[in-house]
């Protein structure tokens, strides 16, 4: 088998096996749970009937290996189960499926990350490849500092400063996101306008900086030097001996900050009050509502994990040393 | 004519130098030649240290007393104003210095101890012990630490000790990391060897023979992990699941007067209010931050820019 399929293969199966550990570390949070965490849903007024009524429709009467490979069966299928919310002492049950209440969200946040992953990502790589190209000039010494500062800062710090200046001091952009389905396009962008300039400065400081590290200390390896003492101009340099190179870290380091975007848009989202999956987990976590929390924290891990397998895979199939095996 | 030996004594010589610097004349030394952006640093920590240890005498108020007007507007009572249910912020402020520095310190300090401990044990011994903690540290990394925060915090519930022990428990994943693969390169050292022959235990192996030289990497380790150990209980707070109310703390502090920003036209002061723990927290991790870019930069490790 050509090596690059084999490592290809590998890290496939490496990534399956991490999905499954962080499906049941996941699952085995509901285990955790205190005994009579069914009292505490129904409240205090619950007949000992409904409780056990609860507990049987938890399956909590089968073997947690059994549980799990329902749990498993139904997330496959699109089933993240019942919310807690919305149950009553008197058995009466009007809670809602998890998965319809986190599907409309998701398709939110995803529109949020997306619109400043388009923006970040481009941008990142061109200033930390210009500042890795002019390292120590003034250029590239303000950026830094600029950007040491922004990592610093808590993201609802870089958030409220700009709902400061430009929703409060002066009415340019709208301090809340509160989108619904009908809103139109147009609409939508406005109000997304100011969490996406907040996530893009938190993004792109760590991007910048990571690509910029990359960059230099691609340049000072031998064969860069080599090339350039050989008389070969500077793009060329950089276009065919180091670009091929560099694939490899920065695609990681892109994957690295859309993971962390999938982070930071928890935070974002509650200070502008977005209607997305991270103010829903927040919310559940408040109320303790456990399958909510699963489900919002299988799709926020199964993201992270695909975002990290991809940068691996990109890193391994333009690899010019296992592209080319001797 | 007397004969004066000139002959070299090297215990002359070595008198004049018996006497050695302390660690402290070493760090004086040190200091004056250090760059604008460290002394800040080191001044600002400083700063935080002395407010969090003196907090109940330099606070007018204490942390959780309510007076009668909430929201109100800064004046010399009330340096910074009261907030939404009428307690005083400029007190609150101090109070958070203790409590929200104190409760990220204990987290540090706490992860160093797990991921330390447990990322030497595995450098040591490179078999099953490597491999079991190895493994289990990928899963765990696997997923957003904010994000696996906040599913644990929704089972074990927001206290003060759940906070600490969960993050330090995540964050011990990355020091473990850091700790195993600087001490790997330790452990095969011949004096290693030495004592391992000697019949040394596994604890004398890690404590007298591989700590001291992983040490300078540790630190700088450790002003970086609090850090962000500090930014992720400051965001768990402010999400409201972190440190709870009556408690005084930065992260929640921000959300309780974040509606006060919308009142910035008509009177900045009150705008600002919500800003200040914000700041405050954001002045502390920038300070920490100039700290270990210099020591860093000092005993050239890590970094080579």
């Amino acid at each position: 088998m050509h090596p690059v399929l084999s490592t290809v293969l590998q890290r496939l199966g490496l990534g399956l096996a991490t999905l499954l550990a962080v499906s049941i570390i996941i699952f085995i949070s509901i285990e955790l749970l205190p005994g009579d965490f069914g009292q505490i849903v129904l409240g205090q007024a619950a007949t000992k009937e409904t409780v056990a009524a609860f507990r049987l429709e938890l399956g909590l009467d089968k073997p947690s290996y059994l549980r799990y490979f329902d749990w498993v069966v139904g997330v496959v299928q699109g089933d993240l189960g019942q919310s807690f919310s919305g149950r009553a002492a008197s058995g009466q049950d009007r809670s809602r499926e998890v998965a319809e209440l986190i599907g409309p969200r998701l398709k939110n946040t995803l529109f949020l990350a997306g619109i400043t992953a388009l923006i970040s990502v481009p941008l990142a790589l061109l200033l930390g490849i210009s500042t890795a190209l002019y390292r120590n000039s003034i250029y590239d010494r303000s950026i830094n500092a600029t950007t040491l500062t922004t990592i610093s800062f808590p993201e609802f710090f870089v958030a409220y400063i700009l709902i400061l200046f430009l929703s409060s001091l002066n009415q340019w952009l709208p301090s809340l996101a509160n989108v619904d389905a009908a809103t139109p396009l147009d609409e939508r962008l406005l109000r997304v306008a100011l969490p996406v300039l907040t996530l893009t400065l938190v993004i792109i400081a760590h991007m910048m900086r990571m690509t910029r590290a990359a960059i230099i200390n691609l340049l000072a390896s031998p064969y860069i030097q080599m090339a350039q003492l050989s008389g070969a101009s500077r793009t060329e340099v950089i276009i065919k001996h180091a670009l091929p190179n560099a694939w490899a870290p920065i695609a990681t380091v892109i994957a690295f900050n859309l993971a962390y975007l999938v982070v930071g848009v928890v935070v974002v989202e509650v200070v502008f009050v977005y209607p997305g999956i991270g103010q829903l987990m927040v919310d559940a976590v408040t109320t303790r509502d456990i399958p909510v929390v699963q489900g919002c924290a299988l799709i926020f891990a199964v993201t992270y994990i695909l975002l990290n397998l991809i940068a691996d895979i990109i890193g391994i199939i333009t690899n010019p040393r296992l592209l080319h095996p001797k | 004519m007397s004969q004066e030996t000139h002959s070299y004594s090297a215990n002359a010589e070595n008198a004049n130098f018996s006497e050695r610097r302390s660690v402290w004349d070493n760090f004086k030394l040190e200091l004056r030649k250090s760059p604008f952006t460290a002394r800040f640093g080191i001044i600002i920590i400083l700063l935080y240290a002395l407010v969090a240890v003196f907090a109940p005498a330099l606070a007018p108020y204490g942390q959780a007393q309510v007076f009668p007007s909430p929201y109100d507007p800064w004046s010399s009572t009330h340096i910074f104003g009261t907030d939404q249910i009428g307690r005083d912020v400029f007190s609150r402020m101090i109070y958070g210095a203790r409590n929200t520095v104190g409760i990220a310190v204990a987290t540090t300090f706490l992860s160093f101890l797990i991921g330390g401990t447990l990322g030497l044990a595995a450098a040591i011994d490179r078999r099953w012990i490597d491999q079991i903690l190895s493994r289990s540290v990928d899963v765990l990394m696997a997923i957003p630490s904010l994000i696996f925060a906040l599913v644990l915090l929704s089972i074990f519930g927001s206290t003060i000790t759940s906070l600490i022990i969960i993050i330090a428990v995540l964050d011990s994943t990355r020091v473990f990391r850091l700790t195993r693969s600087v001490a790997v390169n330790v452990v095969v050292m011949d004096y290693v060897e030495a004592a391992r022959l000697r019949g040394e235990g596994l604890g004398w192996i890690m404590r007298r023979e591989i700590l001291p030289n992983i040490m300078p990497p540790l630190i700088a380790e450790f002003g970086l992990r609090f850090c962000f150990v500090f930014l992720t209980i400051a965001a768990l707070s402010f999400l409201g699941v972190g440190i709870q109310p009556p408690t005084a703390d930065w992260g929640s502090m921000v959300r309780e007067n974040a509606n006060l920003l919308q009142f910035a036209q008509y009177d900045l002061r009150a705008g600002l209010t919500p800003l200040l723990p914000a700041a405050a927290i954001a002045l502390l991790t920038v300070a920490v931050n100039f700290v270990v870019d210099w020591f860093l930069h000092k005993t050239s490790g890590l970094r080579d820019e």
